[in-house]
């Protein structure tokens, strides 16, 4: 005995807001954890914190499977071509989290071979600050995610 | 065999002077730095020395590394110095080798006859600082990109670089 019980066997809706409840509700991150971010990233996915809650427990270590790049730690020189090449990957729609301190601006690492932040080479959608983030952090970052697809903007944030 | 580390030292001291000893027209300068007894040879004899070493029961190369001693209040000798750290666990003993090399001939021969490990290090060393050795089997970069154009740890490179970290391709959203 649910809620359907009380409707009257069918629901009028739109396509496009069909799609959109679709797609926020199984954000597939592809986790791209380069330093310690990424130990927070995992806690954020296991049981304690358990981002499947939100829909996003699937983890596509393939970026052509993917939804959501979440890029948890430093970027150096040296991996910004395998990102760069990894987001190009990625088939649409998609999404961009840059977590933590490193990858929005360096952090302290102001040195020769660090990006000093990833937005700079690739769009980025949501950033969380901290250093590292705390899980709780990384959620509501893909809950803000999912509030843009919800509203309709998906792809529409400055590059 | 003590294992004090006072003991150790004057292991390590002993084999340092007699091997020392052996190369009368190196001048082997023996000391002590941190500790550790450091060898000061000329860059041509640094491989027969370590030769000896090894032979000596130093088994076990810990590194292989430079320093620049451009912005150092006291200069060296030379603009740069490469150290070996050798190590004989039989002895519980270490010694530091150190040879100066100067800044227009970077260059010393390969310690990776003697020891596998070298051949890691010394391309980092390469990598960093610059310095050539002679007789190693694929000198390239070992940290930095293949591409890259300088030596990072030398003292005159910015610490922020030369604009290495700017330099890449924007995707934009209509690109991507």
């Amino acid at each position: 005995m649910g809620l359907e019980s009380k409707l009257p066997g069918f629901m009028m809706s739109t396509v496009e807001r069909m799609l959109r409840w679709a797609r926020k509700n199984s954000m597939w991150p592809m986790p791209f954890g380069t330093a310690c971010c990424a130990i927070e990233m995992m806690s954020a996915l296991s049981s304690r914190y358990d981002l499947a809650r939100f829909g996003a427990e699937v983890i596509r270590f393939s970026p052509r499977q993917s939804d959501v790049l979440i890029v948890s730690g430093r970027i150096s020189i040296k991996m910004m071509p395998v990102l760069q090449k990894i987001y190009l990957q990625m088939p649409e729609p998609k999404w961009v989290i840059s977590m933590g301190a490193c990858a929005s601006c360096g952090g302290v690492f102001d040195t020769y071979t660090l990006i000093q932040g990833v937005d700079r080479f690739i769009p980025v959608d949501v950033y969380i600050p901290g250093c590292p983030p705390r899980p709780e952090n990384l959620v509501d970052a893909l809950i803000e995610i999912q509030k843009k697809i919800d509203e309709g903007k998906p792809i529409e944030t400055p590059a | 065999m003590s294992r004090e580390p006072d003991a150790a030292r004057a292991r390590a001291r002993e084999i340092a002077l007699r091997v020392g000893n052996r190369f009368v027209e190196a001048a082997v300068l023996v000391g002590e730095a941190g500790g550790t007894t450091t060898m000061t040879v000329p860059r041509d004899h640094a491989i027969p020395i370590l030769e000896a070493l090894r032979v000596a029961g130093f088994d076990y190369l810990v590194d292989v590394t430079a320093h620049d001693t451009l912005k150092l209040e006291e200069p060296g000798e030379e603009r740069f110095c490469v150290h070996w750290i050798v190590h004989a666990y039989g002895l519980d003993a270490r010694i530091h080798v150190r040879a100066w090399v100067p800044e227009d001939d970077p260059r010393v021969e390969t310690a990776s006859v003697l020891w596998k490990a070298a051949l890691w290090g010394e391309r980092e060393c390469y990598d960093m600082y610059g310095i050539e050795f002679d007789g190693h089997p694929d000198l390239r970069r070992i940290l930095m990109p293949e591409d890259f154009g300088a030596f990072p740890l030398r003292k005159d490179y910015p610490l922020k670089g030369r604009g290495e970290r700017d330099n890449f391709p924007v995707i934009t959203r209509d690109k991507a």
